[in-house]
């Protein structure tokens, strides 16, 4: 236990050396946040059901933290542990493999969990954030998004040769995701023929499960996404665990 | 003295290739075994399959009495691991790295003390990324010995460094050994092997060509002297090769080595006044003469035929 309190530590502590990641986890999310609320406000809009921009955004930029971490970080920080020989290294260690392994994915969990408690901070004392949902729904909704998109990294981190592949392929994935799934922008104000298309991005399922519970909406209304990201994370656990590589 | 590793007709190949073949070593507790050879000789396949990263395809590897791919778990804790190809994470600290790594072991030796040893105390705060080449092999010559092992690996540990960085390590796998650790090295550095190790065994194509203390593998040779110089333009060995004392002629490029005679000072004496006879005798523009004590180098020339490399290090 030891050994693994040391481990995540040091690795929280790199995450946070590591500009990039730390700023779009931590920052970048702030920064929209304030940006779209100095624009919008936090009034309350037909458009949103009554609720304001703030209110739905920082369930949906919670959603866009979870694909950077899960595209973006881990894939990169895994891809590059390997192609460097961070991964060897500490494989020469009585460090089990699966720990190695689950020290990362804490790590990235717990990076995720900062960036949405800063935007909820920040939307309290700034916005007078609304809640209507329950804390332990989100939570689980929170856990299961991010869960399905970790298992997404690991495998982009198992099939890339190296963390600059990684790195350009993550950034496909995410750049359109972010815009075209409700996770950068709402949904709301897509045309039709894209929100048709937005149904097919696995983040958009994240988005629309956060945001139904965020307002209080009852779990059944969210059985798809519940499959969809279920079904995402056993696919990426078994594919992962079929090509993963250490060196 | 008992073996510590005994390594019983290993083989490995890669696709084609076959990487090692049907080598058969033992390595005595408390000595420094040393691995020499080219690129490419099998070096790294064969250390790796002991420490159980690899598997060999066919022989038998007892590490301590323990089979290091089924006993791994038991095996780890007792080894002292650096690896040719390694590294940390750019932004980690020198102290973070030992205290997370010690973390990871039921005993450890006290990190700040081995800092202190290894000269790296006012690197402590000095992130991976910033240490110089030689900082970064101690560090991990730290991280190797941080579990108080009783047999430790150093695989190429020297390359890359410069002369007076590697006289550095050197004297510290020394003081590693009288620690009463068993050392086992990899290195293509001949000069190396010669000056640290107790035992070498030289590989070529996967195979040990030859396995002793430098002192008799140099003496095995019967060779007292080499003599090498530059040539320019059309050169045939022929002449070279008749004298008498000769024993071998070899050229590179535009540089021949001639060694021999048998030892016995007397004789020496005239293999170069032979060879600078010859040479203007036949006309031969020759430059750079010079006459020195054979080495390992020799050693592994006269056994496969061919130089390690291409230029000599010196």
């Amino acid at each position: 236990m030891r050994a693994f309190l040391k481990y995540t530590w040091v690795e929280i502590k790199l995450f946070l050396r590591e500009p990039m990641g730390a700023f779009f986890t931590l920052v970048f999310p702030l920064v929209m946040l304030f940006l779209f609320g100095t624009i919008y406000g936090n009034e309350p809009d037909a458009m949103f059901n009554g609720y304001g921009t703030v209110d739905i955004s920082i369930p949906a930029y919670t959603a866009m933290i979870i694909s950077t971490t899960g595209i973006m970080a881990l894939s990169i920080t895994m891809s590059a542990y390997r192609e460097k020989g961070i991964l060897r290294r500490l494989r020469l260690s009585p460090l089990q493999p699966h720990v190695i392994l689950a020290g990362q994915v804490v790590v990235i969990f717990m990076m995720t969990l900062a960036g949405m408690l800063l935007l909820i901070l920040a939307g309290k004392l700034v916005y007078d954030l609304r809640f209507d949902g329950r804390v332990l729904d989100v939570a689980l909704a929170f856990l299961l998004g991010s869960v399905s998109f970790f298992s997404l990294g690991f495998v982009l981190a198992s099939v890339m040769p190296n963390a600059r592949t990684a790195q350009v392929v993550g950034m496909v994935i995410f750049y359109p995701m972010l815009f075209l799934s409700g996770a950068g922008m709402p949904l709301e104000i897509l045309p039709e023929s894209i929100r048709n298309f937005s149904k097919y991005l696995p983040l958009t399922h994240v988005v629309t499960m956060l945001r139904g519970l965020w307002i209080g909406e009852s779990w059944s209304l969210h059985t798809t996404e519940i499959w969809v990201l279920l079904g995402m994370t056993l696919a990426g656990v078994v594919i992962s665990s079929l090509t993963f590589r250490w060196e | 003295m008992s073996s510590i590793i005994t390594v019983g007709g290993i083989t490995k190949t890669y696709g084609e290739t076959i990487a090692v073949n049907d080598l058969s070593f033992s390595v005595e507790e408390g000595e420094i075994f040393g691995m020499v050879g080219p690129n490419g000789a099998g070096k790294t396949t064969t250390i790796e399959c002991i420490e159980g990263l690899r598997q060999a395809d066919r022989g038998e590897i007892q590490v301590m009495g323990l089979d290091p791919i089924r006993q791994e778990r038991q095996l780890r804790p007792l080894l002292g691991i650096q690896l040719q190809q390694a590294h940390l994470p750019d932004n980690i600290k020198v102290w973070e790295a030992l205290d997370m790594y010690a973390s990871f072991y039921d005993n450890t030796l006290d990190w700040e003390d081995l800092l202190e040893e290894l000269g790296l105390m006012d690197k402590r705060g000095t992130t991976f990324r910033k240490l110089s080449g030689g900082q970064k092999q101690h560090l991990f010559i730290a991280l190797a010995l941080l579990n108080d092992p009783r047999l430790v690996f150093l695989d190429e540990l020297t390359t890359g460094l410069d002369p007076h960085a590697r006289h550095n390590i050197w004297d510290l796998v020394q003081e590693v050994r009288q620690r009463g650790k068993t050392v086992f090295l990899t290195t293509h550095y001949m000069e190396e092997a010669e000056n640290l190790c107790d035992r070498v065994a030289i590989l070529d194509q996967g195979k040990i060509v030859a396995l002793d203390t430098p002192a008799n593998l140099i003496r095995d040779l019967k060779i007292s002297e080499r003599i090498s110089f530059q040539v320019k333009g059309e050169w045939k060995s022929g002449a070279l090769e008749d004298l008498p004392g000769v024993k071998n002629v070899q050229r590179q490029g535009d540089k021949v080595v001639v060694l021999g005679p048998a030892n016995g000072a007397q004789v020496s004496a005239s293999i170069v006044t032979g060879v600078v006879n010859a040479l203007a005798e036949a006309g031969t523009q020759f430059s750079d003469l010079r006459t020195e004590y054979p080495d390992l180098e020799d050693v592994f020339l006269t056994l496969t035929g061919h130089q390690m490399r291409p230029e000599r290090s010196e």
